[in-house]
């Protein structure tokens, strides 16, 4: 029996040992792989400037359109996404939580929406911006990935804000608080750093996303001046370099990639400390 | 008296559960069930709990003191599966009608409940927040009570320099005292004190205590507490609860030294 129990232990740490290290080897084998075709590519000269003509053949110029686009379209939607997401999951945990059947429903269909390709958000906000003659455009590409990652942080800060103990609601209700003060004075305040949290981690899936874009934010080669400007973004960026003959061209797509994956981590590790501390 | 004659004898079990002559009644409960969905926690609870008076609620842990407390606030309201009919009434209002505004019963029911759990701010805004919800925004007048129920939970001397930290820093007894500072804050009719001492050493289980004989004046207490010696330091009132029922009621003296029934009689043997 116990020695059934001490390799019954042992056979589990090693396996989970060896998938660990799979993970490792793969995210070590992606970083090498971008860096190593776009480390060269490089530049203050990349980050910083527009593309100039004939950029896409192997000319002058960088991708600082793409770099600020992102953040642009990323920041919009997730300040979007939050605005929605914040009363939504308010809503859930303090109105719903009386009605079990209906809280699961909700749940799911969140976890539905969460699992739609983005592609599907992209055309479907396209057939709208067809409908009502809407070009391409920074404001549509926030309004698309809002809407992409609106339930990936609603469901976070559910996750979030199931974790607050009942004990805490009843101490606030018997003060005499309303549902209102209690979702936004109270629970707002407890889960305040898990918030933090959810909200990184939508505004890292939005950064990162190529197909909700590809119809509604479309690209240009300028840095937007406002919400009715198409923009570029990175994944697009990436995409359209890789897709060129030329050597040059497409190390500058894994130069971008670089920067991608690097604001992508930052996010990631961030979310992660918040998330710690708590 | 003109107030016999105000409440109506349910039935004859109740009758003894009736109020005590001299004693003004302010809550009155009335043929109380609370059923989950497989089992009653409450069964016809009668209860006519006199003003200005510490009420003892004992019993076994399971018996249902806690869920009658949180009847009389309906927190009970956050729990989907309990089933409650029967009536509460103070004031003359049921509050279980549905038709008071349910914010102010709760204020005037103030509960603190078995375990403590600070609101997510300072140790002064704890005290601060219940006296906003009420609609005080003066700042001296909120420093002062803030100061003066800190004193009372003697928590005062221990937190004064640090006023402004999260209050869930502090140490569960200490936690146990802001709670009570903070319900008291609010100045409800009735203070309803689940184990409020559970986590404290006796020092402060005596001050709390001496609060509470000094909050009798002008408040209306009920009181669940394990520890026999409290109960017969404080108790007026002694309701004994067994399996969801109230099986004895009567004055402190009554219970304490001629408890008729043998469940009880085994309590207070043992608890001794
Ligand atoms: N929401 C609920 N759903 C189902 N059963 C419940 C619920 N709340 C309480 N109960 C049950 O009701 C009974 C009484 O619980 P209660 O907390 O009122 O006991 P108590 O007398 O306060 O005990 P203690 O002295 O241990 O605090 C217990 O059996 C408990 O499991
Ligand atoms: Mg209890």
């Amino acid at each position: 029996m116990t020695l059934r129990r001490k390799l019954e232990e042992k056979f589990f740490r090693v396996l989970t040992a060896l998938v660990a290290l799979l993970v490792v080897f793969v995210l070590a084998h992606i970083l090498y792989t971008i860096i190593s075709k776009g480390a060269s590519s490089l530049s203050w000269e990349i980050l910083s400037q527009e593309p100039k003509g004939g950029f896409y053949m192997g000319g002058g110029g960088g991708i600082v359109n793409a770099i600020a686009g992102s953040f642009y379209l990323a920041i919009g939607a997730s300040i979007l996404a939050f605005i929605v997401s914040l009363p939504v999951a308010l809503f859930i945990n303090i109105y719903l939580i009386r009605y079990r059947r209906l809280l699961i429903g909700v749940r799911f269909f969140l976890d539905v929406l969460w699992g739609i390709p983005s592609i599907v958000y992209g055309a479907f906000a396209f057939t709208i911006m067809i409908f009502f003659g809407l070009r391409n455009s920074l404001g549509a590409g926030i309004v698309t990935v809002g809407a992409l990652i609106a339930p990936i942080m609603i469901r976070a800060m559910d996750e979030v804000l199931k974790t607050i103990p009942i004990g805490l609601q009843e101490a606030s209700y018997s003060l005499g608080s309303t549902k209102t003060e209690t979702a936004y004075k109270i629970f707002f305040k407890q889960a305040l750093p898990g918030f933090a949290t959810a909200v990184l981690l939508a505004f890292g899936r939005g950064i990162g996303d190529a197909a909700s874009v590809l119809f509604t934010a479309g690209y240009t080669d300028h840095v937007p001046r406002n919400l009715s400007d198409p923009t570029a973004t990175l994944p697009l960026s990436i995409f359209f370099q890789l897709g060129s003959p030329i050597e040059e061209v497409q190390n500058r797509a894994y130069a971008a990639a670089i920067v991608l994956t690097f604001i992508v981590l930052c996010i990631s590790i961030t979310a992660r400390v918040l998330y710690r501390k708590k | 008296m003109s107030i016999k004659t105000t409440i109506p004898v349910i039935s004859k079990e109740a009758a003894h559960f009736q109020v005590v002559p001299g004693e003004v009644p302010v809550l009155n409960i009335r043929n109380l069930n609370v059923r989950s969905k497989n089992a009653q926690i409450l069964k016809n609870i009668n209860l006519v709990v006199p003003k200005n008076k510490i009420t003892v609620l004992l019993g076994p842990s399971g018996c249902g003191k806690t869920t009658l407390l949180k009847c009389m606030n309906r927190l009970t309201d956050l729990y989907s599966e309990l089933k409650l009919d029967g009536s509460i009434e103070i004031d003359g209002e049921d509050i279980l009608s549905g038709k008071y505004d349910i914010t102010q019963i709760r204020q005037k029911m103030g509960l603190v409940m078995q375990r403590p759990f600070p609101l997510p701010m300072s140790i002064y805004d704890n005290i601060a927040y219940g006296l906003k919800i009420k609609g005080i925004r003066k700042k001296s007048i909120i420093s002062e009570k803030v100061e003066k129920h800190l004193r009372e939970v003697a928590l005062w001397d221990e937190v004064k320099d640090r006023l402004k930290t999260s209050a869930q820093r502090l140490s569960i007894g200490q936690q146990q005292r802001l709670c009570l500072a903070r319900g008291l804050a609010v100045e409800p009719e009735i203070i309803l004190a689940d184990e409020p001492t559970s986590a404290l050493d006796p020092i402060s289980s005596r001050v709390i205590e001496e609060e509470f004989l000094k909050l009798k004046a002008d408040y209306t207490i009920i009181l669940v507490t394990h520890i026999l010696r409290q109960a017969k330091r404080l108790a007026d009132f002694v309701v004994f609860m067994y399996y969801g029922e109230i099986v004895e009621y009567g004055p402190a003296s009554e219970i304490f030294e001629n408890p008729k029934t043998d469940i009880l009689k085994e309590y207070l043997r043992v608890g001794h």
